[in-house]
């Protein structure tokens, strides 16, 4: 028998295309979230609120990922955000080639923000670098305050958490105390927000951290 | 869930290294998964041993090396192995803690077997 050495990471390929992504973004100045959540949890609604905070403020586009339908793209493009579609036809979350081949689809020419929104899935898109400044994760009140701690690399892997559908926690019976304290747990330099899609409350600070494109500390 | 799609990087990967005249002596690819890579190993080999055949590696087999999530507290310099997702030192419960292993998903090494292991 003999033994040849290799010591290379399976997911290289894919780390190798995020990176440039990543320089492409940085280059041109585009703050880049990867938006991730089990399905449901409000990510569109959130983009949804979002874009009319920062209508004329500033210029946003998104990447849709879905695993069917091009139903996301419809509902965010009334919006008059550049929105491109990418349907992964049973894949369970995106990859940096998916993301890198989307971005010929869109006006990159003075963008401030693009949003990815990754399938609804708390597993795999952990593990998929697509080039973004951070990750995003999305948690919403009525999937119960133990998510953090079953899906950890989740948690861990995001740099903020946006905990979604706090108008519902009368009853959905959701400990919003137990649900930070599991999620600084895994992770205690998540940055929180509580917002409502519902009533709109909490939106307008998400936005203001927007604004500020400021990372520092995450 | 997605173990297919990392089989398929995996025997890439060992593609790239062999020779193609060489893939059929191909016996055991040795991987390290991390514990927090969201590989399950189970899962995996069944992934591998679909589609394998395919290739020209068809004896070859896997072994999965687990890493465990290993920590040190940046306060204490305390290392330590986590078995579950209290992510506090265990010494001085700081919760300011560096991960030193545990996201590994490597192709370490691959065994070949010689012309006379053939005659054996």
């Amino acid at each position: 028998m003999s033994v040849i050495t290799i010591e290379r990471k399976v997911l290289e390929k894919n780390e190798q295309i995020a990176q440039r992504n990543r320089e492409l973004f940085e280059q041109r100045g585009i703050l880049v979230l990867n938006f991730v959540s089990s399905p449901g949890a409000g990510k569109t609604s959130i983009l949804e609120k979002t874009f009319q905070e920062l209508r004329g403020a500033m210029k946003i586009a998104v990447i849709e990922g879905d695993v069917q339908t091009d139903l996301d793209a419809q509902r965010v493009a009334r919006y008059g955000v550049s929105v491109v579609q990418i349907v992964t036809l049973g894949g369970c979350h995106l990859e940096a080639k998916l993301v890198a081949d989307a971005l010929g689809s869109l006006q990159l020419d003075g963008l401030d923000l693009l949003f990815i929104e990754n399938v609804g899935n708390l597993v795999c898109p952990a593990n998929y670098d697509l080039g973004e400044a951070l990750k995003v994760v999305v948690l919403s009140t009525t999937e119960g305050e133990d998510k953090p701690l079953k899906y950890p690399a989740m948690f861990l892997n995001s740099s903020v958490l946006i905990i979604n559908k706090t108008d519902l926690i009368p009853y959905a019976h959701c400990d919003l105390n137990a649900l930070k304290r599991n999620a600084l747990q895994i992770n205690p330099a998540l940055r929180v927000f509580e917002v409502s899609c519902f009533t709109g409350t909490g939106i307008t600070e998400w936005c203001d951290w927007l604004r500020k494109k400021d990372l520092s500390g995450l | 869930m997605h173990e297919l799609g990392i089989a398929q990087n995996i025997l890439q990967i060992v593609q790239q290294s062999v020779a193609k005249e060489l893939e059929a002596d191909v016996r055991e690819i040795r991987l390290r998964v991390g514990r927090l890579s969201g590989i399950v190993p189970d899962s995996l080999e069944f992934c591998f041993s679909a589609i394998v055949n395919e290739t020209g590696m068809q004896r070859a087999r896997l072994r999965i090396e687990q890493v465990p999530i290993i920590s040190r507290c940046k306060e204490c310099s305390h290392r330590f192995q986590m078995d579950d997702w209290g992510f506090s030192c265990p010494e001085c419960k700081s919760v300011s803690l560096e991960l030193i292993s545990g996201r590994e998903l490597e192709v370490v090494e691959i065994e070949l077997a010689d012309g006379s292991d053939e005659a054996v």
